[in-house]
């Protein structure tokens, strides 16, 4: 489990993250909403081990992040930032293959059976040949996805949980990738046991795709469960401050549908 | 030979044409200067040498051709290898020794070397080591300031016209024996070269160059940003702090040897990454070969330009690499 405790830290005297806890299971897809500036990309950093908390602790199956090195880190979580820069002229199967970097014991056939399944998970198996640069900024983003499958799926024979953690992975996807790229971290992580986290911020996406959603507002989290409990219009007029109205999805009644006014 | 090159346009097939071609130039710069010797008696001479004009030849190569396209070799290959490091470290395609001040750096430590402490070859390779040494520091924290390629490009210019004054202080309080060898500085040269000299640069260079290529992962993980690379494992911190002090490692002691040669190290990586793409498994070792052939191509060309003279060397690699220098910045803005 990927735990988060009492999360504290502030930068030039403004508080970015107030107190935050949170957990993380194997096999659970948990999506993080909240404003522009609300603390998402700074709590990832944290639960990625990239960036310290002033105050509070990360912890990966009961041992600090601060006690783990890199290297060993990366072999048990992925971590997908938000819009890459990438400009060096790569193939798409090169930068694929970089999710195998932590794993120097693979053979090269298994890291070429892992870039395979990851290339028709991301669904970039037709660009395989293409040069990275040559791109558009969703098959970009999807390739990158990819990488960060890669890394997660090398990591089946570590012992511990696995996590992946995705910064807002569906920002530049059409519809039907979004819901490919969202379905994809929930097949995996009921099939292969990962703890799934997503930055997300189409609220309805989050609430077909999540097990659990959490919700940021300036810093402090405002709700924390299952999607039907934590979207109310009063949880979202603090998280976005925009009226909004919730009700039951027409064809999923168990699911809510948020419309904002 | 571009046609020849397209038809073998797997990494490894380029890396084989470029060592051929790399063979067949040594022997052709072997052969030319002042005294032809024909290639076909070229490579026996080593071994054996029989009547009086084969004796000259082999004394002309052995005592000095051959060192000097040794060193032309190793000097190129080094320099492509350091500018493609750098490129991959600052992730700018324009870092380059030269450029942002290393090969300057350098070359003030190794001319306060000579000023304040004589000339000996073992006094100037640490004093231009730690020169480049700082200098590759002073860059790589300006240059990280500002983001793209103005912050590297200012703090080079900086960096070059602080060390261009003080090597003109120490010229001018140079007396007349030292200036001889301090003038050299600022053209760059191979005439240095020498079998004592080569012997202890070239274990140098393979060893430094070795360990710098040993980290072609984390070079391409740097590609990808830093953050990614940190993603991936990779000590961000300790990494960078190796591959600074090995470039240094790998460029201060050359600089001191040849002066500073400017453009091999900013040319010869961009090419190759254009043709084959920037995966530093390939880069590198791609990147050395044709390094080692674009030196020794600038090297036979001054030395064959107005025989019996010879023109500085690095005034052939800036005569060509200027202009691309140049090219390559009208490009970047599309």
């Amino acid at each position: 489990m990927l735990l988060a405790e009492n999360l504290f830290i502030e930068r030039q005297g403004k508080v970015v993250l107030d107190d935050v806890s949170l957990s993380l299971s194997a096999g659970e897809v948990l999506g993080v909403l909240g404003a522009n500036g609300a603390g998402k990309s700074t709590l990832l950093a944290m639960l990625a081990g990239e960036l310290a908390p002033q105050r509070g602790e990360v912890s990966i199956d009961s041992t600090p992040l601060t006690r783990l090195d890199n290297a060993h880190l990366a072999r048990q979580r992925a971590v997908l930032p938000q819009s890459p820069s990438l400009s060096f002229n790569l193939g798409v199967r090169e930068v694929v293959a970089m999710g195998a970097y932590p794993f120097p014991e693979l053979s090269t056939a298994d890291v070429q059976q892992l870039i395979q399944r990851a290339l028709a998970l991301a669904d970039v198996s037709h660009l395989a040949s293409r040069r990275y640069p040559q791109l558009s900024g969703g098959e970009a983003q999807r390739v990158q996805f990819a990488r960060v499958l890669v890394q997660t799926l090398a990591a089946r024979a570590a012992h511990g949980g696995r996590f992946l953690l995705l910064d807002e992975p569906t920002a530049s996807l059409d519809p039907k990738h979004q819901q490919a790229l969202l379905a994809c971290g929930r097949q995996l992580a009921r099939e292969e046991r990962i703890g799934v986290l997503v930055i997300l911020h189409d609220v309805n996406l989050a609430a077909a795709w999540c097990d659990r959603l959490a919700l940021l507002a300036q810093g402090k989290l405002v709700g924390c469960g299952d999607p039907a409990s934590v979207l109310t219009p009063a949880t979202l007029d603090a998280v976005y401050g925009v009226a909004a109205e919730v009700v039951p999805h027409p064809r999923h009644p168990e699911r809510p549908l948020v419309l904002f006014n | 030979m571009a046609a020849k090159i397209a038809r073998w346009r797997t990494p490894a097939g380029v890396l084989t044409a470029l060592i051929a071609v790399l063979v067949l130039l040594m022997l052709l710069s072997a052969s030319s200067g002042a005294m032809h010797i024909p290639l076909s008696v070229l490579p026996g001479l080593p071994f054996s040498a029989e009547g009086p004009d084969e004796a000259l030849w082999r004394s002309v190569l052995m005592d000095v051709r051959l060192p000097r396209v040794l060193f032309a070799a190793l000097a190129g290959a080094a320099l492509a290898l350091s500018g493609a490091a750098m490129q991959a470290l600052f992730r700018n395609p324009l870092a380059e020794p030269g450029l942002i001040g290393i090969s300057a750096g350098g070359a003030l430590g190794a001319v306060g070397a000579i000023v304040l402490g004589g000339g000996a070859f073992i006094v100037l390779a640490p004093a231009a080591f730690v020169g480049s040494l700082v200098a590759t520091i002073a860059a790589y924290h300006l240059g990280r300031r500002y983001p793209g390629m103005a912050g590297l490009l200012l703090a080079g210019v900086a960096i070059n016209a602080i060390c261009g004054a003080l090597v003109g202080l120490f010229t001018y309080l140079a007396d007349d024996n030292q200036l001889r060898s301090l003038t050299f500085w600022n053209m760059g040269s191979l005439a240095g070269a020498s079998w004592p000299l080569l012997a202890g640069l070239a274990p140098w260079t393979l060893i430094v160059g070795a360990l710098i290529a040993r980290d072609w992962r984390a070079m391409n993980a740097l590609l990808l940003g830093e953050r990614e690379a940190l993603h991936l494992g990779f000590p961000l911190k300790a990494v960078r702090r190796r591959l600074i002090l090995l470039t240094a490692l790998l460029v201060g002691p050359l600089v001191a040897a040849t002066g500073a040669i400017g453009f091999v190290g900013l040319v010869v990586p961009h090419l190759v990454r254009l043709a084959l793409g920037a995966d530093h498994r390939w880069l590198l070792p791609n990147s050395v070969v044709a390094g080692a052939i674009a030196l020794t191509l600038a090297d036979w060309l001054a030395r064959i330009a107005v025989i019996p003279a010879e023109l500085p060397i690095g005034i052939v690699t800036s005569l060509v690499g200027g202009p691309f220098f140049l090219w390559l910045l009208a490009q970047r803005r599309h």
